[in-house]
């Protein structure tokens, strides 16, 4: 979780360098240019979630159970594996040395490691977990995001085989079945972490084993497996893809209808808890969802993805799911392991709501500026008059420079989210820490 | 209500994820054994080109069927639409945010037959969708 951490923060001033080499052309070019620059900050933030993730799974798992997990040297070894192969990524990506694939876009030899390290926390999770009957539904959650994380990761390497990769549309049906599910199993560890926490902030599991529950776990499951077809709509691949896709991800309109009919409960206990640091970060998230989701079900019609596609409106959907749910609710894990019962109030301060809206107010800006670039690229993709494409990214320059301004004010609140917890868990006894984590 | 009060059996969550699980399970079987293309000519030089554009990683900019980066065009169908006169240009010289990346004459033209490949794969143009009252589109 300390290391998530750190790598966010590093993943945040790496966006923030490719945000300004859009509107000053050539910034860095020499040394950074943008072909280094993104794959640096979209595996930085990539890998901040995937070992934020495993961190609260590991240490969720014990307060669960009451039992350490099967293997303590186990998880190490994970940890170590993944540090490595993250330090090895970043000096590949400096030197420029690339697989080129998107989001996995180092050489695909280092994917070996994190399969391996993946493969450790599937044993020591099988391992720790007593058996499945009568368990929660984030016990479910999370061996599902961890099955399917490495399926989708194993998955997403099919392109090493010249059988999937010697045609195009063979090669990106495959490329976008894997990426859309990949994204669908690590919501499966968060949105399973965050079920447990907040149960254990309101102090009575009264949810996690319900029917309804079980029902809503089903549901994100079936689009996990079937809505990966949104991505690729315009790719001239098999229709039944494209249309199994879109009724799947229709479903969705189920988990919005929840939200809503859910809305006046939620924020009468947003009244009764929200003195606590990790419930403010879990109630900033259930806005960001509701959001997203509504944004992901417009995505989600062909005829209204023929529009967004290829534009920031897509981007606008990946930050509002990456920062404003994923990202969010990671911290709201990390406010509640590493800083322990008795110093909670210390984070729930008048700075820690500062900097929680500050977070929020930008990323809402950052989020309306992304989408205003795309409904002006989407305007220009269906004009018929061919402008060309540098004179409509010029007039996208406001909404650009908006974007780094908010970018730049979402990055400092989420850098004063953040300082606090890794300076509190140093000056913290480390054995202490130590003993809490694992 | 009964939803946010009872349980559900074991036996039951058992059935529906086995459901779950074989229904993905042939679903993807099916879709690897029936891949969306059948035949295609084999290029080795579009096959090169391929390697060429990963090892560059074009496609921190550039999309293709529109994914991909932002910050350059997308280059579906770049090669009937510009030609490869000008995409050679173009690759030689760089521009003011693309660097100049120091092709060689032969990765230049494995790109442009991996372009070329990719251009006569289908159009990304979404003005020639047709839009369906069902929401759907046709290609």
């Amino acid at each position: 979780m300390l290391a998530g951490l750190m790598i966010l923060s590093a993943g945040l001033l790496f966006g923030l360098t490719g945000a300004l080499q859009y509107i000053v052309p050539g910034f860095l070019k020499q040394f950074l240019s943008f072909e280094k620059i993104r794959p640096l900050h979209v595996s930085a933030i990539l890998f901040w979630i995937i070992t934020g993730s495993s961190g609260a799974v590991f240490s969720y798992l014990q307060q669960s159970t009451g039992k350490k997990i099967y293997s303590v040297l186990l998880a190490r070894i994970q940890f170590y594996i993944f540090s490595v192969s993250i330090v090895l990524i970043v000096i590949s990506y400096c030197a420029g040395i690339f697989g080129g694939r998107e989001y996995w876009e180092f050489p695909p030899v280092l994917g070996l490691p994190i399969a391996i390290a993946w493969l450790l926390f599937l044993y020591n999770y099988l391992r720790s977990v007593p058996g499945f009957k009568n368990q929660p539904v984030y016990v479910w959650m999370w061996l599902t995001g961890i099955v399917f994380f490495l399926f989708t990761f194993l998955e997403s390497y099919l392109w090493i085989f010249p059988y999937f990769r010697n045609n195009i549309v063979n090669d990106m049906t495959i490329q976008w079945k894997s990426y859309g599910s990949m994204v669908g199993s690590w919501n499966m560890l968060i949105y399973g972490s965050s079920i447990f926490l907040m149960e254990k902030i309101r102090g009575t599991p009264s949810y996690s084993r319900t029917r309804l529950a079980f029902l809503m776990y089903f549901l994100g499951l079936f689009n996990l497996m079937f809505n990966w077809g949104h991505h690729i709509y315009t790719l001239p691949t098999h229709s039944y893809i494209k249309h199994v896709s879109y009724i799947v991800s229709m479903t969705e309109l189920l988990i919005f209808g929840k939200i809503i009919y859910q809305w006046k409960s939620s924020l009468d206990i947003a009244k009764k808890y929200g003195h606590y640091a990790a419930y403010s970060l879990l109630l900033a998230a259930d806005a960001w969802v509701f959001l997203t989701l509504a944004l992901s079900i417009l995505l989600s019609v062909p005829a209204i993805n023929v529009y967004t596609h290829g534009t920031h409106f897509t981007v606008a959907h990946a930050m509002g799911a990456t920062i404003g749910i994923n990202s969010l609710l990671l911290l709201a894990f990390a406010s509640d392991i590493l800083i322990q019962a008795p110093q909670q109030p210390a984070t729930a301060n008048k700075k820690f709501k500062i900097s929680l809206w500050t977070v929020n107010i930008a990323l809402f800006v950052f989020w309306i500026s992304l989408i205003a670039a795309g409904i002006q690229k989407a305007q220009w993709q269906m004009s018929t008059e061919k402008i060309p494409f540098s004179v409509m990214m010029l007039e996208q320059r406001p909404f650009f420079i908006i974007f780094f301004i908010a970018g730049l004010v979402l990055t400092i609140g989420l850098l004063l989210i953040i300082y606090p917890l890794i300076k509190n868990w140093f000056i913290t006894d480390q054995k202490t820490n130590i003993q809490a984590l694992l | 209500m009964s939803l946010f009060i009872c349980t559900m059996a074991d036996t039951q969550k058992g059935i529906i994820l086995t459901t779950l699980v074989t229904a993905f399970s042939i679903y993807s079987a099916h879709l690897y054994t029936s891949l969306p293309v059948k035949s295609y000519p084999v290029n080795l030089d579009a096959g090169n080109g391929k390697q060429v554009w990963q090892r560059y990683n074009c496609t921190a900019c550039h999309q293709v069927y529109g994914l991909g980066g932002y910050l350059g065009p997308d280059l579906t169908n770049v090669y009937s639409f510009r030609g490869p006169d000008y995409i050679k240009m173009l690759m030689k010289s760089g521009t003011d945010i693309m660097p100049n990346l120091h092709l060689s004459d032969e990765e230049i033209n494995n790109l442009l037959a991996y372009l070329k490949n990719i251009d006569a794969s289908g159009s990304s143009d979404a003005r020639t969708f047709k839009l369906k009252k069902d929401g759907t589109i046709e290609q």
